[in-house]
């Protein structure tokens, strides 16, 4: 299978990208690491008239430390994510995520930001992001922006960034410290999750002080289990008290029904990852 | 057309290509490096398996002008890369421990397992199977793979 024709650009700088989506507007597709995009074009699901590449721009690559935050270029590969020492020490929920996304080759080349720019709700980066509360940097004609992982997430392959817009970079505060754990359900290997949770949790003394969890596949977005946080704040760090929490896992949820799995399996799913990936986070 | 430069297993290559073109279709219609198999052709099996600058891709899943500038190295230039004109030990272990059945899954495993044990000298039998879970063997030949990659790795089971 090969991609219908289409004209390509590689630009060095942001300004150069966002001058070349400034004149192809709607004609043009952006590829990052191109895992998710380069299948979409063989089955031609998408034809644009011209694809702009990301991968010359060295700027966009890299993890830096920014203070209170760390800082990851969407151009970073998987693969440099989540072996970064950085990321290991305040976001190991995304280490821990970036573990077993996809499959080995596919963390060569795909990058931290094509995965959350395509926001795939199967995609195993967005649940991560969103319970780490990550801001994403977008840079546009007008100068960069930046959007609260709240309002990143907008419907099934949809976000905040603009047409004339570009992922710079994302910027995870630093969670140091904290447990960190991603559930993740498969039934082979390297499929996208059927259902997955994040679990990032402080303990003190045996306590959760604080939760932070994220669901992967159990919407048109990725979601907060917000419920779940609240349950489980003050509550000892035990089986009992974690099932009782995980329970809300379905409160705002409106998991897809496909050939994995009904949208009632999902539910059954989501209760029993989240307190999987909690017990896991706080031990 | 789009001008691409790039070195494929030890050779300076430069040719004008359309940006649709993937890298496997360049290295095996350009190049006739038909070592490199396409086998599913979604990104899915992990035939197409080569290493772009040193590291392992999936050749199916990457466009040829996105290689522009960088070093391939194929299964047909894997066996240089030991200088001693003999086989990759990679190679030679999956010729000891008969990794394979049918064969046509064989060039990507390989190259998947020399990734693997850059990255990892000395895996565990599950870290091989995982490192390897891009890789599919249609005639379900893992177990042998799994001990050609402990073989090659010194630690045969």
């Amino acid at each position: 299978m090969i991609p219908a024709a289409f004209d390509y650009v590689a630009p060095t700088s942001v300004e150069d990208a966002l001058a070349a989506l400034a004149q192809h507007g709607d004609d043009a597709k952006i590829i990052a690491g191109g895992q998710s995009l380069l299948p979409v074009l063989r089955m031609r699901l998408n034809a644009p008239e011209m694809v702009i590449d990301l991968g010359r721009i060295e700027s966009l690559r890299g993890v830096r430390d920014d203070g209170d935050a760390i800082v990851v270029g969407a151009m970073t590969p998987h693969s440099v994510v989540g072996s970064d020492p950085l990321v290991a020490q305040h976001a190991a929920l995304v280490a821990k995520a970036v573990e077993h996304l996809a499959d080995a080759q596919v963390r060569h080349r795909g990058t931290f930001g094509g995965a959350l720019a395509h926001a795939d709700p199967a995609g195993d980066l967005g649940a991560p992001a969103l319970a780490l509360g990550a801001e994403f940097v977008v840079a546009g004609p007008g100068g960069s922006r930046t959007v609260a992982a709240d309002d990143f997430f907008v419907d099934l392959f949809e976000t905040a960034i603009g047409e004339d817009e570009i992922l710079t970079e994302v910027r995870l505060p630093k969670r140091t410290g904290w447990g960190a754990h991603y559930e993740k359900f498969v039934r082979v290997a390297h499929q996208w999750p059927i259902v997955a949770v994040a679990a990032t949790v402080r303990v003190e003394g045996g306590v959760i002080a604080e939760a932070r969890i994220g669901l992967t596949n159990m919407g048109s977005t990725p979601l907060r289990a917000r419920a779940v946080e609240e349950a489980l704040a003050g509550q000892p760090a035990t089986e009992d008290a974690v099932r009782a929490a995980a329970e809300h896992a379905t409160e705002g949820t409106n998991p897809p029904s496909d050939l994995n799995g009904d949208a009632d399996y999902r539910r059954h799913l989501a209760r029993v990852l989240t307190r999987r990936a909690i017990l896991a986070a706080a031990s | 057309m789009t001008r691409i430069s790039l070195t494929v297993d030890g050779a300076k290559v430069a040719d004008d290509v359309e940006p649709r073109m993937l890298l496997v279709q360049y290295l095996r219609e350009r190049l006739g490096k038909t070592g490199t198999v396409i086998g599913c052709d979604t990104s899915n099996c992990g035939a197409c398996t080569v290493h772009l600058d040193g590291t392992s891709v999936k050749s199916c899943n990457v466009l040829a002008v996105q290689a522009d500038g960088s070093e391939v190295t194929t299964i047909e230039g894997l066996a240089a890369t030991t200088g001693n004109g003999e086989l990759h030990p990679v190679q030679e272990a999956f010729r000891e421990c008969h990794g394979l059945q049918c064969g046509f899954c064989t060039p990507g495993m390989i190259m998947q397992s020399v990734d693997l044990l850059k990255e990892n000298p000395h895996p565990s039998e599950e870290e091989i199977r995982l490192g390897l879970e891009g890789n599919l063997c249609r005639c379900t030949g893992y177990h042998n793979i799994v001990r050609a990659v402990q073989h090659a790795a010194g630690a045969e089971a």
